[in-house]
């Protein structure tokens, strides 16, 4: 074609007019950190793990889960789940149900019998760990994972502390316990279990260990003192969850009374229900919105028939009867007695007000620091020995230089995690690197337009005959395509995930599309700075930063 | 094939055989026979493959020219007077392009005040507008310039204009020989556009052009004009070649040699005039007539030439700049410069005004004679002017000028003045 | 396996299952609700089956709302999201930061490329579009493109596609773009031509609701008490007047051509949708795409599709299909705002609110309610909200050719 001068022009030819000089500000692709991240105590990247799960990939989800956690069947039951908590989606219609799939992908794994992959190079150091409970385990793991020979050394005849003796079978099968211990055992862990350590002082003098984690729970009730009579039958919940293991349950009799409003309050009571009693009150001397157990339990308990007496407290034990004090709340909150008296049958009284630790096998540890009950550590979780780090239930947890947490499973396994990583430093003569934490992404940063509305999935739940009489599981799994629906339901918060938004709105094509999981870039010798990427980015995973002049 | 045929049928007809393949019109007196007739001629199918598209204006009929030359099809338009001012910016657009469409102009007056009869304003008006502009003498030459045009066009890629007369010519019967399609098919081969929209090469038509290349895009433009200075006679003798009749060209001399006084126009007053020199020359005064065909571009070398040797030069045209003259005279002015030679503008013709052979020899003679004013209206009524100064002398404002004089003539009831 | 039962939830998809066995999401009502949620025009965003429920597995997270989705099947993502889309209007062009035209371009035209196989040719009005897009020596263009006039883009369009025709070349399709003002004002004699005669040619209107290229003055598509350099924010009635102001698409579809459309650079599935059918019908079509324009508008360049999905929000700009006159589809409002949330981020309509406290009460309120009642008469018109929970996808609208599809401004 003979194109005429100047009134006829080549195709694409203004790609020589570098627009990208006009930009005063750059558009910049960063990952924020997702609120459920933030939120998860075992610091998960769940984040992470939903991605790969959205498209089906449930090994890889679940790989990249075990990462950080090796529970997941385990903790996808039994979890509070802060992460939910946090969740953005919350505000959009509701919370992800990431325990749900945190779940799923754990009873996945063990279904399919996925390993976990075999540890690097022998490092040569060897490692005790003290007690078998989610904080054991986690440090165990990731111990084992980064090359180090590790051995568990349990008390009780059974791993997995609390796990095992304090969380009843109806939330968590002991198979699904058994095979994720197995499997983290199976990495090459030596597990001594009925080895109770008495002194660790001296365990760590005569035994050639370069360090040791304990983390030995709070195992033992706390007694409120409450006056009873000789014959009184008053149990202690935790005595009475560990009894469950047993060949022989606990006899409670018909109308049982169970004192506290912790989450231990209700496991007791829904257990003294599938043990037979057909009578189950839950005391507690606030009200029901005051009280510390999670409300899912509170529903739970209520639908399996336990009753709930607030604004009381026991003030004597009987035979076959207690004495309950009514209780008002004054100004701040607190309940105050009132002196009006009541008399509840009762045939056996659990106490259910809060665990603490035994402490004795670390007293005579040389720097030790013990305050109030629990052991003082550093930011690393060294206590005050050099070479001994600790973890879980009997830490305090402000010392660990965290915001105060509630004592969770999930707390502890972070715990773990955090103490592995530490000892790992500290064997090679390191400080502990600071994990660098993002900006976290809120509810702000989304542009929520983009998403679809998804309802919940809602997992299915054992019909309520079964649940007051047998152990079974209460609730459901999800199956393959609702829990593709529920991973979908993730708004990705702060991390791309691929939608081409920015690749299609830019005006000047100045988004290059990298191929599938290697996301975008851009093209700043076009991009003129405008700002639609980031303002139609649904996840907030691009900024504007001011240009170099 | 001689035929006695009205022009507009001969010109259509022609057209015709030229296979334009768009044809778009709107009507307009004295145009519309001509569209018409090739209407016809593409719905009985004698002219096929051809898109006749009924437009809804005249900025849209040479709107649609642009789309389908641009797109590769040979297009055809036509229109007069008010109708080409009204798609002047597209005619500007279609030079500015390059885009080789033919148009039929059946000259006509520019109004205010409307009026539909002949005069070349239309045409003077967009004499700057980069189209070829070829002025046709008689029917014959008004349809074999068609031919002419459609080769120059697309040889030159520019549009080409093709002026003839309203009513004089458009309704005017006569003998016109035809052409037929074999010989119009072996003089004009099919349109192979210069650049084209096509998917296969996605150029972009119709850029922006700044102050760094706007001079040099009209300057490329003009020098293409030039070349059509060579590429019309050559085309024309071709024509005659094939035909075996001479049409077209530059300009051409009638009875000019020893012509102390020579007669410049354009269109089929060239026939009054050739005329009265006729008479002239029977009663022995030297007078000559350059008919001049191509206006733009404007062979000024060659009316040079063949002005050398008059003494004296009289343009008349059908047309003039309001405020200044003559147009064609300020052109043959141009051409003639340094030579001396003195040129006399006469204006006839305007609005349809009959030029009489009387009136011209008048003219003529009192030029030779010297007594030639530089610029004269033909045949003037000097009582209807004066009447109508006299009244704006007495009162500052007194209504439209035009009502006045019809008024005064007794075409409209005279109100109270 | 215990059996579960579904017992008690809040939402009434929970309640939908019977007492004893599992329900899932995907069968049942839980699905049900589910499938009404997608947007108006997305295609069936559906996957394989599910193993249990024997139902499609539906793509959320995104579903049709973005450009793309890595969870979606390529053959259902936009042509935006194709890494070897045309880039009708390539790089390096120079409209302002955050251009809804340049944005609304590209998308109509890629679209346009990929329903024709690569088949088209363009022609443009003069405007922002042409300039900024083909300034000597450069051409942002891609595609055949030709530029005549501002003011007879239709009709240069219907001159390629005689040409085309007459040619043997029926494939290749036009596609004719003009702004606004190219469209409503110096365009339309042409246009209603073009549209009279049924020629086949895409005309596309990129409205940004004024004379942009010139310095933003007021054209036949500006709203009222926009401010604008020909409307001045003074007087009594500050901005354009109330009660003028040219409908295209209604006038479009009172010649009966068998497509008319509106759409907006925020909804790209649905603007690519209709790309697409007009594309697949020959003679006159016509689409009405909504474009922001920071500079005229006075509002934030990254603000371009967020005013554009306000502007559908509100019910200010209805979007909808029609067939030879009728409506046919009209998209339902997904969340509903005040128009005041429209206007506030825009500087043309400054004068409306309080300069020393732009965020609090309108300082002309009576002018934000006359405005707010032409949104909800183009809401009441169009239906274009639906019944409550209903996100329907393609409900079509009221049926009324003689009615306006959206309100300029009040009768006069």
């Amino acid at each position: 074609m003979e194109e005429p001068f100047a009134i006829t022009l080549d195709p694409g030819s203004s790609r020589a007019n570098r627009t990208g000089s006009w930009r005063v500000e750059r558009p910049v692709y960063v990952d924020r950190l997702p609120p459920c991240n933030d939120a998860c105590p075992a610091g998960e990247n769940i984040q992470r793990w939903l991605y790969a799960a959205e498209d089906g990939s449930y090994e890889a989800a679940w790989r990249s889960l075990v990462e950080d956690s090796p529970l997941p069947a385990v903790m996808g039951r039994i979890c509070y789940h802060p992460c939910e908590t946090a969740c953005n989606r919350a505000q959009l219609d509701e919370t992800v149900g990431i325990h749900g799939l945190e779940r799923f992908l754990g009873d996945q794994a063990i279904e399919h019998g996925w390993g976990l992959a075999a540890p690097p190079a022998d490092s040569g150091r060897q490692v005790l760990v003290v007690g078998s409970g989610p904080a054991g385990l986690s440090a165990a793991y990731h111990l084992r994972r980064a090359g180090h020979r590790v051995t568990i050394r349990e008390s009780a005849d059974r791993p997995g502390g609390m796990l095992r003796y304090g969380i009843p079978a109806y939330r968590l099968p002991r198979p699904v316990l058994d095979a994720e211990i197995d499997r983290i055992v199976a990495t090459g862990i030596t597990l001594e279990c009925g080895q109770p350590v008495a002194d660790l002082a001296e365990t760590m003098t005569s035994e050639p260990w370069d360090a040791v984690f304990v983390a030995v729970g709070a195992q033992r009730g706390r007694d409120a003192g409450i006056p009873a009579g000789d014959s009184a039958r008053i149990l202690d919940a935790v005595t009475l969850l560990r009894g469950m293991e047993d060949q022989a349950p606990p006899m409670l009799g018909r109308r049982v009374a169970v004192y506290g409003g912790g989450n231990t309050a209700l496991d007791a009571a829904r257990t003294a229900r599938r043990l037979g009693a057909t009578d189950t009150v839950v005391i507690y001397r606030r009200t029901r919105d005051r009280m510390p157990a999670h409300e899912s339990e509170v529903e739970d308990a209520l639908d399996e028939g336990v009753r709930m007496r607030w604004l009381s407290t026991i003030a004597r034990v009987e035979q076959g009867s207690l004495l309950l004090e009514r209780m008002v709340l004054d100004e701040h909150g607190f309940p105050q007695p009132t002196g009006e008296l009541e008399e509840l049958g009762a045939d056996t009284v659990v106490l259910a007000l809060g665990q603490e630790s035994d402490l004795s096998l670390v007293e005579r540890v040389p720097g030790i620091e013990i305050a109030d009950g629990v052991v003082r550590v550093g930011s690393d979780l060294m206590t005050g020995r050099a070479g001994l780090f600790a973890g879980g239930d009997m830490i305090d947890p402000a010392s660990a230089d965290r915001p105060p947490e509630e004592r969770t499973a999930t707390v502890a396994i972070g715990h773990g995690k955090r103490a592995a990583r530490a000892i790992d430093a500290w064997l090679a003569g390191r400080r502990p690197e600071p994990v660098p934490r993002h900006e976290i992404a809120g509810f702000d940063h989304l542009n929520t337009w983009y998403y679809s509305d998804a309802p919940p999935t809602v997992q299915p739940r054992l019909d309520l005959a079964r649940r007051q009489s047998t152990f079974d599981e209460v609730v459901g799994g999800l199956d393959e395509s609702t829990a593709l629906f529920e991973a979908r339901r993730c708004l990705s918060c702060g991390n791309c995930f691929e939608c081409d938004n920015c690749f299609g709105v830019c005006p000047d094509n100045a988004v290059v599309k990298l191929g599938p999981g290697l996301r975008y870039r851009f093209d700043y010798d076009y991009c003129k700075g405008c700002g639609i990427c980031v303002e139609e980015c649904p996840c907030g995973a691009i900024v504007m930063e001011p240009e170099q002049v | 094939m001689l035929r006695q045929i009205e022009g507009s049928r001969a010109v259509a007809e022609t057209v015709a055989l030229c296979r334009p393949e768009v044809v778009c019109a709107y009507p307009i007196s004295p145009q519309t026979h001509i569209i018409e007739a090739v209407g016809v001629l593409v719905r009985t199918g004698a002219l096929a493959p051809c898109e006749f598209v009924n437009v809804e204006s005249e900025f849209a009929a040479m709107s649609v020219s642009i789309g389908a030359s641009a797109a590769g099809a040979r297009a055809y338009t036509a229109t007069a007077s008010q109708g080409l001012l009204f798609m002047i910016e597209a005619v500007y657009n279609a030079a500015g392009l390059g885009l080789p469409v033919v148009m039929t102009l059946a000259n006509r007056a520019v109004g205010a005040p409307i009026n539909i009869w002949n005069d070349h304003s239309d045409a003077m008006a967009v004499r700057d507008s980069g189209w070829i502009q070829l002025f046709a003498e008689t029917n014959q030459e008004a349809a074999d310039l068609h031919i002419q045009a459609f080769r120059l066009a697309e040889s030159l890629s520019l549009p080409v204009m093709v002026a003839m007369d309203g009513f004089i010519l458009t309704h005017a019967i006569e003998r016109v020989d035809l052409a037929t399609q074999e010989q119009v098919d072996a003089f004009l081969p099919p349109y192979e556009p210069r650049q084209v929209l096509d998917p296969a090469d996605p150029v972009s038509i119709g850029a922006m052009v700044g102050p760094e290349a706007f001079e040099e895009v009209r300057y490329l433009a003009h020098l293409r004009q030039v070349d059509a200075l060579t590429a019309i006679p050559a085309v024309a003798s071709e024509f005659a070649e094939h035909f075996g009749r001479s049409s077209g060209g530059l300009l051409r001399p009638y009875r000019c040699e020893g012509a102390d006084t020579v007669v410049v126009a354009l269109g089929s007053v060239l026939g009054t005039i050739k005329d009265t020199v006729d008479a002239m020359r029977d009663d022995g005064l030297a007078v000559g007539v350059v008919g001049i065909t191509s206006f733009r571009p404007f062979p000024a070398a060659a009316v040079r030439e063949a002005l050398a040797a008059a003494r004296r030069v009289v343009v008349v045209e059908k047309a003039f700049s309001i405020g200044f003259g003559g147009v064609l005279s300020t052109d043959v002015a141009m051409a003639l410069t340094g030579s001396g030679t003195p040129v006399t503008t006469v204006v006839a013709g305007l609005g349809g005004r009959p030029i009489t052979g009387a009136s011209l020899r008048e003219c003529f003679e009192a030029a030779a004679a010297g007594r030639a004013e530089p610029l004269v209206f033909l045949d003037l009524n000097r009582s209807l002017i004066d009447r109508d100064l006299e009244r704006s002398s007495a009162r500052r404002r007194t209504g439209p000028t035009a009502e006045n004089v019809l008024r005064d003539l007794g075409t409209v009831a005279s109100g109270p003045t | 396996m215990p059996e579960f039962a579904t017992d008690g939830g809040p939402t009434a998809a929970r309640e939908s299952g019977s007492p004893g066995s599992v329900e899932p999401p995907g069968s049942g009502g839980a699905g049900a609700a589910v499938r009404s949620e997608d947007p108006p025009g997305s295609r069936d965003a559906t996957g394989p089956a599910s193993p249990s429920s024997g139902q499609p597995v539906k793509f959320y997270q995104v579903g049709s709302f973005a450009v793309g989705n890595r969870l979606l099947d390529p053959s259902y993502r936009t042509v935006q999201s194709d890494a070897l889309r045309t880039n009708a209007l390539d790089s390096g062009h120079r409209a302002c930061q955050g251009c809804g035209e340049a944005l609304g371009a590209r998308y109509a035209l890629d679209a346009a490329m990929r329903a024709t196989g690569g088949s088209m040719v363009a022609v443009n009005a003069t405007g922002c579009l042409e300039v900024f897009s083909t300034p000597y020596p450069e051409s942002s263009w891609r595609i055949p493109w030709l530029h005549s006039l501002f003011g007879n883009t239709p009709a240069v369009a219907t001159g390629v596609a005689a040409a085309l025709r007459v040619k043997g070349r029926p494939e290749v399709r036009v596609v004719g773009q003009a702004g606004d003002g190219g469209t409503v004002d110096i365009g339309f004699g042409c246009l209603s031509g073009m549209f009279e005669r049924n020629d086949d040619v895409l005309f596309i209107c990129y409205d940004n609701e004024a004379y942009m290229n010139t310095g933003v003055q007021r054209s036949a598509a500006t709203p009222p008490a926009a401010r604008t350099a020909t409307t001045e924010a003074v007087g009594d009635e500050p901005g354009n007047p109330f009660g003028q102001g040219k409908n295209l698409p209604v006038l479009a579809m009172a010649h009966d051509i068998p497509y008319v459309a509106t759409a907006t650079v925020a909804d790209l599935h649905d603007l690519e949708r209709k790309v697409e059918r007009a594309m697949e019908i020959r003679g006159a079509r016509y689409l009405h795409l909504f474009v922001p324009c920071p500079l005229g508008w006075g509002a934030a360049p990254r603000d371009t599709i967020r005013l554009a999905r306000l502007a559908k929000e509100t019910g200010l700009f209805p979007v909808f299909e029609a067939e030879h006159g009728v409506v046919t589809a009209v998209s339902q409002i997904r969340r509903q705002v005040p128009v005041e949330e429209y206007l506030r981020p825009q500087g043309r309509y400054r004068h409306l609110f309080d300069p020393a406290d732009p965020d609090g009460p309108p300082a002309r309120p009576e002018t934000v309610r006359r405005i707010q009642e032409i949104a909800d008469r183009n809401i009441a018109r169009y239906g274009l909200v639906g019944p409550a929970g209903s996100d329907a996808p393609g409900e079509a609208g009221p049926s009324d050719p003689s009615g306006r599809p959206y309100e300029t401004g009040e009768a006069r």
